[in-house]
């Protein structure tokens, strides 16, 4: 009765393909997985015809690289609650609190800036371990404690930077983000790599993640298979809270200061880059390969405009504008899925 | 028309509307996935009767149902008129409303955060655009239809404060008011309200209550078609019945003219080979029992106590709103139990705090009869859902053995008899045989002390059907106590050693040994709410008072 032609997602996970896997179907799902990779080489290929000066340099590489580091590395804080289902809108918040910690504890109150770093992902699990409670013990939709949670820590951070940008972080942190470089990239983007190489080991070779994706999917199946759901959510909010906080810690070292707003525009290209690359190398599951190459897609989208004369605003428009798309396809790969297979 | 069909003639000629049936259903089929779960189904109802439909689960009532509805496309060949008319299938959804039909479904379609009143008026505004919804004029009608029938309703009260029965009264007028304020349109006739069981959960009182209704609703004409397990209840409110079985009409009587053995026999076809040579001998001592549950209670159920040996099949049944299907559930912890106490092997535990991880801790394994949404998380790999269990054992220093927790569920797959046993692939992408096989292959490679199961071949087809009951019995053998919930009484006769019956909440009935017959166990569950009744029902029987 459920007899499938074929289904994109699960089959990689065993790494053994289906019996039934036509030679057309294999193409698909290739150019499925490989999908924002290649559109990443038709944007540097576009624009580096159309601007090739401005566009095909060592510095401009290395700027796109480098500095899209704390974008990465968020979202791979996100990535770990929507595997477990639950939303975070509270990253980019936690981000924003633990970047204007180290401006106010480090710049402003000289604290050692190795300690500084530990307190910020003190305060970040913090968030997380607070964002767990309201959503577990008191059953509340994550998507609405964490939108809730994210705006406070936007209010506490104007608060505890009195509103005004902090400059004069410690030259240790800058040297050690941004202005330190290996194969002449910032060793930002190299935090960023080793980041989505660990979460994809942990999502992918681990007991722990193959855990999560169980309750991520099926809540009921999990429960009666003996997981126990409300400890590995709650633990998933932690991790990503703690994982935002390292993300401000970059932030911090890549501005060299602390501002009150701008850590707010992360959260919608975080979500974009988790949709988008839920759609890519493990297609239909939220991963963080996937992910990684949609930040570069989107920044690289960005980048060209901007250098082709188009405004800033563009920004917005592709950033927003991948979001719907990327959960568009998705629900629209899933339902052919589920049509595909045929339940009765 | 079918040699069965009884006393029709006699139906026309008494019945003062005419000879026209409301509905005149003829050839009607139709298959899933190469299941006939309708096969040719001739059925008329006729103005102001009140028309029964019997059968087991999965004999066809529901997908009946679901024609007249529009929900389901019947295969073609068949015809549908309804009030004289041919009717095009299949039905458009929703165009039911247009021929004068209503339904209410078992679950009532109450939204209990909402007014009696709101609640009452949902269906017309969402087909109607209303721009001042006078709310004054509204209740008033309100109340004025509720005199009609007698119900006290007050129309600003919140359904979720209502009672079972007064929830099922409130969703029956409102059919009745959709039905009558369509009348009128010139394809509606005189009205059917079809009722998909909606006695099984209320109490005697709130029966009668609702057998008053229907009779009233009758009386004006309109015709009522009324779908149950329940021999008894059939058997007092109707006046012709039609029993389907397999997904065939069996025949269709007037309810006066049978005996309740004969509609037995008709629900439940002829009798099977007797298997009952391969059960483990009887009588051991008494007081070896592995397994104790004592006086569970939780909203259905009251005190229910029952023990299990190690290796013995315990079968539980009952009728739709016995509370039998609860019991796997509230022993595993996945249901909360109000009391109740579970020994097993010498250690006492209390159900009320009981969860899947305790029970799990105790070697318990529960296979649900929700595969969807219970069992198996479709999208994830066959692989993954197997050893999701067992999945700690893979990890080692340098993370997840992979490729030895694939070849090791390659062999539990070959072992359990899942084809194809490639781990890799979708688990919805098995058929429903071979994803239960999966669940089994799960659960059993723990080698569980308790195996609990509900309606364990449910969706499975015949062939995949035995080998589950040979891995249950395998399983049986090797000393786990196993518990199977399930109303397929030929199942129940198969694999069990001894069969509980319930009836509203408590075990009513224990079958041992040579009793276990499909008849009996079906006879018992049908026969049980005549002598649970209190005094006062009337003779097998008994004339409907029109």
């Amino acid at each position: 009765m459920t007899q499938a032609s074929r289904t994109t997602e699960g089959a990689e996970a065993g790494g053994e393909p289906p019996r039934r896997t036509a030679v057309g179907g294999l193409a698909r799902n290739l150019a499925q997985r490989f999908a924002i990779g290649i559109a990443l080489v038709v944007v540097v290929v576009v624009f580096g015809a159309l601007k090739p000066e401005a566009f095909l340099t060592t510095s401009m590489l290395q700027g796109i690289l480098g500095s899209q580091a704390v974008l990465v590395v968020l979202t791979c804080a996100l990535l770990i609650p929507l595997t477990a289902g639950d939303y975070d809108l509270s990253v980019a918040g936690v981000l924003m609190l633990s970047q204007m910690m180290i401006g106010v504890l480090n710049a402003q109150m000289g604290l050692n800036i190795g300690l500084v770093v530990v307190l910020c992902l003190l305060a970040g699990a913090l968030v997380g371990l607070l964002n767990g409670a309201f959503v577990l013990l008191f059953g509340v939709d994550p998507f609405i404690v964490t939108l809730g949670t994210g705006t406070v820590l936007g209010g506490v951070v104007l608060w505890i930077g009195n509103s005004t940008t902090i400059s004069g972080i410690s030259t240790g942190l800058t040297d050690a983000v941004i202005v330190y470089r290996f194969m002449g990239v910032p060793l930002a983007f190299w935090y960023g790599l080793i980041l989505t190489a660990l979460l994809w080991y942990f999502l992918e070779y681990t007991a722990a993640g193959r855990r999560l994706l169980f309750v991520g999917r099926g809540r009921a199946v999990s429960r009666l298979s003996g997981l126990r759901v409300t400890r590995i959510r709650w633990s998933a909010l932690v991790a990503s809270a703690t994982i935002a906080a390292l993300a401000g810690v970059l932030y911090a070292g890549t501005t060299g200061a602390a501002d009150p707003v701008s850590g707010e525009a992360f959260l919608l290209p975080t979500f974009a880059a988790a949709f988008l690359g839920s759609t890519a190398i493990l297609p239909g599951k939220f991963n963080s390969w996937g992910s990684f190459l949609a930040v570069y897609f989107l920044v690289t989208g960005t980048t060209g405009l901007t250098t082709l004369g188009a405004q800033s605003f563009v920004q917005d428009l592709f950033y927003g504008g991948a979001l719907v798309v990327a959960v568009c396809a998705s629900r629209y790969s899933r339902r052919k899925e589920v049509r595909e297979s045929g339940s009765l | 028309m079918r040699p069965t069909e009884q006393g029709s003639g006699r139906m026309t000629t008494t019945d003062q509307d005419g000879p026209v049936p409301l509905v005149e259903a003829r050839n009607v089929s139709k298959s899933f996935g190469g299941v006939r779960v309708l096969d040719a189904v001739d059925l008329d109802v006729l103005p102001g009767e009140i028309h029964g439909l019997l059968g087991e689960n999965g004999s066809g009532k529901s997908t009946f149902i679901k024609v007249l509805a529009g929900f389901h496309e019947p295969e073609p060949g068949g015809q549908l008129r309804i009030n004289g008319e041919q009717v095009p299938l299949p039905l458009a959804p929703g165009a039911f409303r247009d021929y004068g039909m209503s339904f209410v479904h078992q679950d009532l379609g109450l939204m209990p955060s909402l007014s009696v009143l709101e609640n009452l008026r949902l269906g017309a505004f969402s087909r109607v655009n209303r721009w001042a919804i006078s709310w004054r004029a509204e209740a008033r009608a309100a109340r004025v239809l509720f005199a009609e029938f007698s119900l006290g309703l007050d129309p600003a009260t919140r359904v979720s404060e209502l009672t079972g029965t007064e929830r099922a009264l409130l969703a029956i007028v409102r059919a009745v008011h959709e039905m009558r304020t369509l009348r009128g349109g010139d394809r509606s006739g005189p009205g059917l309200l079809i009722l998909d069981e909606p006695t099984v959960f209320l109490p005697e009182t709130g029966r009668r209550q609702l057998f008053g209704l229907m009779r009233e609703i009758a009386a004006l004409g309109s015709a009522v078609l009324f779908v149950s397990h329940d021999l008894d209840e059939v058997r007092e409110i109707t006046d012709r019945v039609t029993i389907f079985r397999d997904g065939a009409v069996t025949a269709t009587v007037r309810t006066a003219t049978v005996s309740d053995a004969e509609l037995i026999q008709l629900i439940i076809g002829r009798a099977l080979p007797d298997y009952s040579a391969e059960r483990v001998a009887e009588e051991q001592t008494t007081d070896d029992a592995a397994v104790r549950v004592g006086e569970l209670s939780d909203e259905r159920l009251a005190s229910v106590t029952f023990s299990l040996r190690a290796g013995e099949v315990l079968g539980m049944t009952g009728l739709l709103g016995s509370g039998f299907e609860r019991v796997p559930y509230l022993v595993f912890g996945a249901l909360p139990a109000a009391t109740g106490s579970l020994e097993i092997d010498g250690e006492r535990l209390s159900l009320p705090a009981m969860d899947p991880v305790k029970a799990i801790a105790h070697r318990m394994a529960l296979i649900p009869a929700d595969r969807q949404r219970d069992g198996s998380v479709g999208s994830i790999s066959v692989g993954d859902n197997a050893m999701l269990r067992v999945i700690d054992r893979y990890t080692s220093w340098h993370g997840l053995a992979r490729r030895r927790m694939a070849r090791d569920c390659e062999r539990l797959l070959d072992r359990f008899d899942v084809r194809p046993a490639l781990p890799g692939i979708a688990y919805q992408s098995l058929s429903g045989g071979n994803q239960q096989k999966v669940l089994l292959a799960k659960w059993l490679s723990a080698e569980p002390r308790m195996l609990l199961l509900h309606e364990p071949t449910q969706g499975v087809d015949v062939g995949a059907r035995a080998q589950i009951y040979r891995v249950v019995h395998d399983a049986a053998r090797a000393g786990c106590s196993v518990l199977c919930a399930s109303s397929d009484y030929e199942q129940l006769a198969l694999i069990c050693d001894r069969v509980l019956i319930f009836d509203r909440g408590r075990v009513a009935r224990e079958l041992r040994g040579s009793e276990i017959t499909k008849e009996r166990i079906a006879h018992e569950c049908y026969t049980l709410a005549d002598r649970a009744e209190p005094a006062g029902a009337g003779p097998p029987g008994a004339p409907a008072d029109r």
